[in-house]
């Protein structure tokens, strides 16, 4: 891969530290009066998903991460491994390990497409679609007549995930969710 | 995918703008002191080896020449003086390579004045004067720090007389990045930005003076009275964490400055930056006489930016590099 600059750093290019991928989330130049200049730059290390802030002097450089973002569609699951499939046709399949899916486990859904992010080849990463419609499977009955009122109660979702949601809802209800704060937004 | 053509500033702040640059030039106007313009392009840069000079190729009647976009008005305003201009003023688009980011952008207006006859405290205080005019409410207190007891004070060193070695240690751990090859100033130059500037200028305006003689640039250099040490007679003054200002009691002596412009271009070739041709008139106006006094250069979008409580010197430029 290339090397970039901090000049060259900008948001979003992928490069490697510390031997992990990371992006650049921003960039700031540092300068005093008269003398050398630093950057001081923010990035996501995109196996973690944690935000390192480090200094470089002006100038110096990172080498380039190959990191792939690709949309996939959900597949299954053996137990073991996550499959998603590749949306542009070429029906590619990718195993992903239960690290990289973290937190999205509980927003899986068959055939919804998810962003797989790559790195060498290697899913590291899988990001749910800021909004997916999943069905109840589990919550106390709805109380009638309080459509108006305030007040929430936990739900079960078909993708495992709890979610609080008004108490007029029901079992079989496909509820509209919000995946990045994880809250009901409306039913489907 | 669309074209951004808008301003980075609000139509409403180029107004403020230009109100504000209007209360620096009847600041000025009010104590005598002559507005003036010099050229962007001239035929020297500045050596500094901090700061990358951009440059073009010009037609001119001596045919196809190399003219260096200026880093500051400082040489040709230094002329002026030699030719007894008395004291002037300049707001001048200035040009830095590589400079962008918050608080920088490639061109950018520098207010910078000359005072003949002015000592450096003087200086200091018109400076000061300057930036309560422009700054809405009272900014607080004055209050000047040697760079050596900011040092000791902070982070617990003498910045003269602390260890190489120690000072790599330091700059490495306080910046989180390999510094153990760096030289001295730079590892000075690391702590200063990251860990003591971010806290000066909270509760007032802080100067800072008494640089090391490493760093005098285009400053005098005097004999600090505790020790004797060397240091630059300079001053910074910081605003909320923001350097506004940067102040010399000017290097007057022809051969002195000759030979710090020297001595920048070895250090250049040394670390491969380009060289620059060297300011052969200003060296010729210093050998027929400047007078001695002080000079400021000070940060205009910075000290709008701070007045009218914006986050970046983009917000108060028509376009900022990038939309330029």
């Amino acid at each position: 891969m290339a090397n970039y600059s901090t000049n060259e750093f900008k948001g979003g290019l992928k490069v490697m530290l510390d031997g992990d991928p990371c992006a650049i989330v921003e960039n700031d130049f540092v300068k005093p009066g008269k003398g050398q200049a630093f950057n001081r730059v923010k990035l996501r290390n995109l196996m973690t998903g944690r935000v390192w802030e480090r200094t470089f002097k002006s100038g110096d450089s990172l080498e380039g991460a190959d990191v792939l973002e690709l949309e996939m569609e959900y597949l299954y699951s053996d137990g073991d491994m996550w499959y998603f499939m590749k949306t542009d046709g070429s029906f590619e399949q990718y195993a992903v390990e239960k690290r990289a899916l973290a937190d999205t486990e509980k927003w899986l859904k068959e055939q919804v497409p998810y962003t797989v992010t790559l790195w060498n080849d290697n899913a590291i990463s899988v990001t749910p679609p800021n909004f997916i419609e999943l069905e109840v499977t589990e919550t106390d009955p709805g109380l009638k007549g309080d459509t108006a009122q305030g007040g929430s109660k936990p739900a079960t979702l078909s993708s495992g995930a709890v979610v609080r949601v008004p108490l007029f809802i029901n079992e079989g209800e496909v509820l509209k969710i919000d995946t990045r704060s994880g809250e009901y937004v409306s039913r489907a | 995918m669309s074209i951004d053509w808008q301003p980075t500033a609000e139509i409403a702040t180029l107004r403020e703008r230009a109100r504000l640059t209007g209360q620096v030039r009847a600041f000025f106007a009010a104590r005598q002191v002559l507005e003036v313009e010099t050229p962007m392009l001239g035929h020297g840069g500045s050596t500094d080896v901090h700061l990358d000079s951009l440059s073009c190729e010009a037609t001119t009647p001596s045919g196809q020449e190399r003219l260096w976009l200026q880093t500051s008005p400082e040489f040709h305003m230094k002329r002026l003086l030699a030719a007894g201009s008395g004291p002037i003023f300049q707001l001048a688009r200035s040009f830095r390579d590589g400079e962008v980011g918050s608080r920088h952008n490639l061109e950018f207006t520098m207010l910078e004045w000359y005072r003949p006859g002015f000592s450096l405290g003087a200086l200091i205080d018109e400076t000061d004067a300057l930036i309560r005019e422009v700054l809405p409410g009272d900014p607080g207190p004055q209050r000047r720090h040697r760079y050596r007891d900011l040092f000791r004070e902070r982070l617990s060193i003498d910045p003269f007389t602390e260890a190489l070695d120690g000072l790599r240690r330091m700059a490495s751990d306080k910046g989180g990045l390999d510094m153990e090859d760096a030289q001295r100033d730079d590892c000075l130059d690391l702590l200063m930005s990251l860990v003591i500037e971010p806290t000066l200028g909270r509760e007032g305006l802080d100067v800072v003076i008494d640089y090391p003689a490493s760093q005098a640039a285009l400053a005098r250099r005097h004999q600090d009275p505790e020790d004797g040490a060397w240091v630059a007679s300079r001053f910074e003054v910081y605003r909320n964490g923001l350097e506004l200002a940067n102040g010399y009691d000017e290097l007057t002596d022809a051969s002195e400055q000759q030979a710090r412009f020297h001595e920048d271009n070895s250090t250049r070739r040394a670390l491969g930056k380009p060289e620059v041709n060297v300011d052969e008139r200003l060296l010729a106006a210093l050998r027929a006489g400047m007078p001695s006094g002080s000079g400021v250069a000070l940060g205009l979008d910075r000290l709008i930016q701070l007045a009218l409580g914006k986050g970046s010197v983009a917000d108060v430029m028509a376009f900022a590099a990038p939309r330029a």
